[in-house]
């Protein structure tokens, strides 16, 4: 490999980026108004869910339940029922999504079995805020009743229970419940995933379609070098965009950020190389602009939103789908990023997904230099 | 390498490209030396682009093989690479680049130093007329310059062998005038040269032609001996509707073909003297005006139709 033909590639490359202003806009501004569309799209949080409460047991400790829920900003408790046939009229006439019964037995279960049951009736024609408000209702409940427990024990002299653990899952890491913290990191991912490859995915196809390849396959550059003179413009593009979209993330939609700049730089340069590496592979694949671009958008699209675990949790999915999750290198890039903006996690914590991304990155490196051939037709 | 001199600089035996069924090149075999233009003349789809993109070792052969500077450029493509500048049939240099930033692009591809590069392009971008335009991005410039510069950047590594695959395709006369001095230049400093054309009057001025047809090359000589090849003589008929005429005499007896050049029809017949009567005849029977009917020495376009015609027979 020479430096001399990388660097000349480099600049070539260079030059033709700036000398085209319109795709340095698109390349520039695609990942905002990306992290625009899915920062709003996919945030999930919803506020004042409007919630009915039917109290069937009325003690002081049902009472502290429910205002908890009133004193929740996700729910706004807009009525108080007295009969279930209440509860059905207020959820079908909609002025109400949620109705959280209190059973007439709660303080007695609570106390003995450490859990208690609380009936949350939902109006899940809107399916997703259903599911939602839900975890909400979980958490609230579960924060509210570990509370009553230990204000009994308290009084009691008894050591603290154990949190009853119906909301755990939810509340892990992203202990203020505002689900944004816990999609922006995907939102990013998600993103970095679909520019990366966009932006290599037409560097080698552009060279057929203007007919500049022939000459270029006669001299005597190695695939290698092209190769990297062609990836390294770009890796700067996609750390610019990387840039943004963190500091979307962070400063526009309010994600918290508990981790160290540097790692997030190492872990994200990383799976750019990752992400720019296959554009190119496809761009080498394919020897058509239109075909390599829409290739590289399914390619990322499909994968990143569906088995990154972003959309649907990895553990929930049958076993071979959790194995084809592993192909996927926005999972790695998407469980760092959680892992840096809610824990603050450093790279030796993040060891195991940086190894899998450097294997990622070599192995497409490898496939994208060989899928380049020096030859027409 | 006492036997350089003697070795031609390019050397081909047996070589064959197929595209599926169809045998774009069969079983070439010629030599280019270094000093000598060697041309490849053929209606399109002859396969002169395959020929040179086999050359260039940017595509594999099916068979045969190809020794530049005596090194297989079959077996080892990449090490021909420095001595082999291959221009394409399509304009294949950056048009969003400066002239300049092409020319560097390649001078550093090459691995040329920056010295020798800068004196280098500037005697070439001189020869060809091109020094004014050196900050011009070469989708402005005309077609004409465009070759220039495509040719300008081929030679900046100073290679030993140039391929040409119609370079003065849509190139106007005076760019075209100083495209082949340049060449005539290169030819005087050693580089062989293989160009493929369907410019005829191009092809008069290479050294060695070969007529391809279908793949396979029909004749291979000197402009001169393949005139002498050819069977019978020209005649010339200048009319006013030469089309007409061209239709008339066509299916004449003894007329082996008939092409339009211009305001005139040249004929290939057996015998000049033997066929100019008939030929006077048909046309006034047919109420064809004339104006004089010659003998003329055949050029490459005669040689052409006549060597082609006959052998598709
Ligand atoms: N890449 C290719 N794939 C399929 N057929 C091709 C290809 N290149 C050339 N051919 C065919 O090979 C024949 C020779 O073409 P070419 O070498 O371009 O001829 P020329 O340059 O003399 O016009 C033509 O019939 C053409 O259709
Ligand atoms: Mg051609």
């Amino acid at each position: 490999m020479m430096l001399r033909r990388v660097r000349a590639v480099a600049q070539k490359e260079i030059i033709q980026i700036l000398r085209d202003p319109r795709s340095l806009m698109v390349v520039l501004l695609m990942p905002l108004m990306q992290m625009a569309l899915l920062g709003y799209g996919v945030n999930l949080d919803i506020k004042h869910v409007p919630a009915c409460v039917f109290d069937r047991e009325g003690s002081q400790q049902s009472q502290s339940l429910l205002k908890a829920f009133q004193a929740s900003q996700y729910f706004s408790v807009v009525e108080s029922e007295r009969t279930y046939a209440d509860v059905t009229r207020a959820i079908d006439a909609g002025r109400c999504k949620i109705a959280i019964v209190v059973p007439h037995d709660f303080s007695e279960t609570l106390a003995n079995a450490n859990a208690a049951s609380v009936q949350a009736i939902l109006d899940a024609t809107d399916d997703n805020t259903a599911n939602i408000a839900l975890g909400y209702a979980q958490a609230v409940i579960g924060a509210a009743s570990g509370n009553i427990q230990l204000e009994r024990a308290q009084a009691m002299g008894q050591p603290p229970p154990v949190v009853p653990a119906v909301a755990e899952y939810r509340v892990w890491y992203n202990e203020d419940l505002v689900s944004r913290n816990y999609i922006m990191p995907g939102v990013v991912a998600l993103v970095m995933a679909l520019v990366g490859a966009q932006l290599t995915s037409l560097t080698i196809s552009r060279e057929w379609e203007r007919g500049t390849m022939e000459v270029l396959v006669s001299t005597p550059v190695t695939s290698l070098e092209l190769m990297a003179g062609k990836i390294l413009p770009y890796f700067v593009i996609g750390l610019i965009d990387a840039a943004f979209c963190l500091m979307i993330a962070v400063f526009w939609f309010q994600a918290p950020f508990r981790g160290s700049i540097s790692t997030l730089f190492f872990t994200t340069s990383l799976f750019l190389v990752v992400v720019l590496g296959l554009g190119y592979f496809i761009s080498a694949s394919i020897k058509s602009q239109v075909g390599a671009s829409q290739i590289a958008l399914v390619a990322t699209l499909l994968p990143t939103t569906l088995l990154s675990g972003f959309a649907f949790p990895i553990e929930q999915m049958p076993a071979p789908i959790q194995w084809l999750t592993y192909l996927v290198p926005a999972r790695y890039y998407f469980s760092i990023l959680k892992s840096i903006f809610l824990k603050g996690s450093g790279i030796a914590d993040l060891a195991a997904p940086i190894a899998a991304l450097a294997l990622y990155a070599a192995v497409v490196g490898l496939l994208a230099a060989r899928a380049f051939k020096k030859t027409l037709g | 390498m006492t036997d350089a001199p003697s070795r031609p600089a390019v050397e081909v035996r047996g070589l064959t490209k197929r595209f599926g069924a169809r045998t774009a090149v069969d079983s070439l075999g010629f030599a280019c030396a270094a000093g000598e233009v060697f041309g490849f003349v053929g209606p399109d789809g002859a396969g002169k682009t395959t020929i040179m993109r086999l050359l260039a070792a940017v595509m594999p052969p099916d068979a045969g093989s190809i020794v530049i500077e005596g090194v297989d450029a079959v077996r080892e493509p990449e090490r021909v690479r420095s001595h082999v500048s291959y221009m394409p049939q399509r304009f294949g240099l950056y048009e969003d680049l400066t002239v300049d930033e092409n020319i560097a692009f390649f001078a550093e591809l090459f691995g040329i130093r920056r010295n020798d590069r800068d004196a280098r392009a500037a005697r070439l971008l001189a020869a060809s007329g091109m020094t004014p335009f050196r900050k011009r991005r070469a989708g402005q410039l005309s077609g004409g310059m465009k070759q220039k510069l495509g040719l300008t950047c081929s030679l900046i590594h100073t290679p030993k062998v140039l391929l040409l695959d119609e370079p003065t395709a849509g190139v106007d006369p005076v760019s075209r005038r100083d495209f082949w001095r340049i060449l005539y230049g290169l030819r005087g400093e050693g580089v062989a040269i293989v160009v493929a054309t369907s410019y005829l009057d191009e092809a008069e001025r290479c050294g060695r032609l070969g007529l391809m047809r279908e793949g396979r090359m029909l004749y291979c000589d000197t402009p001169s001996a393949l005139k002498a090849l050819m069977p019978g003589e020209i005649l010339a008929i200048a009319a006013p509707a030469p089309r007409a005429a061209r239709d008339v005499v066509a299916s004449l007896e003894g007329v082996g073909g008939a092409i339009l050049m211009g305001d005139s029809v040249h004929v290939v017949v057996d015998g000049a003297a033997r066929r100019l009567g008939a030929i006077e005849a048909a046309l006034a029977a047919a109420n064809v005006p004339f104006d004089e009917i010659e003998r003329i020495a055949p050029s490459i376009e005669d040689l052409f139709v006549s060597l082609l015609t006959e052998k598709a027979e």
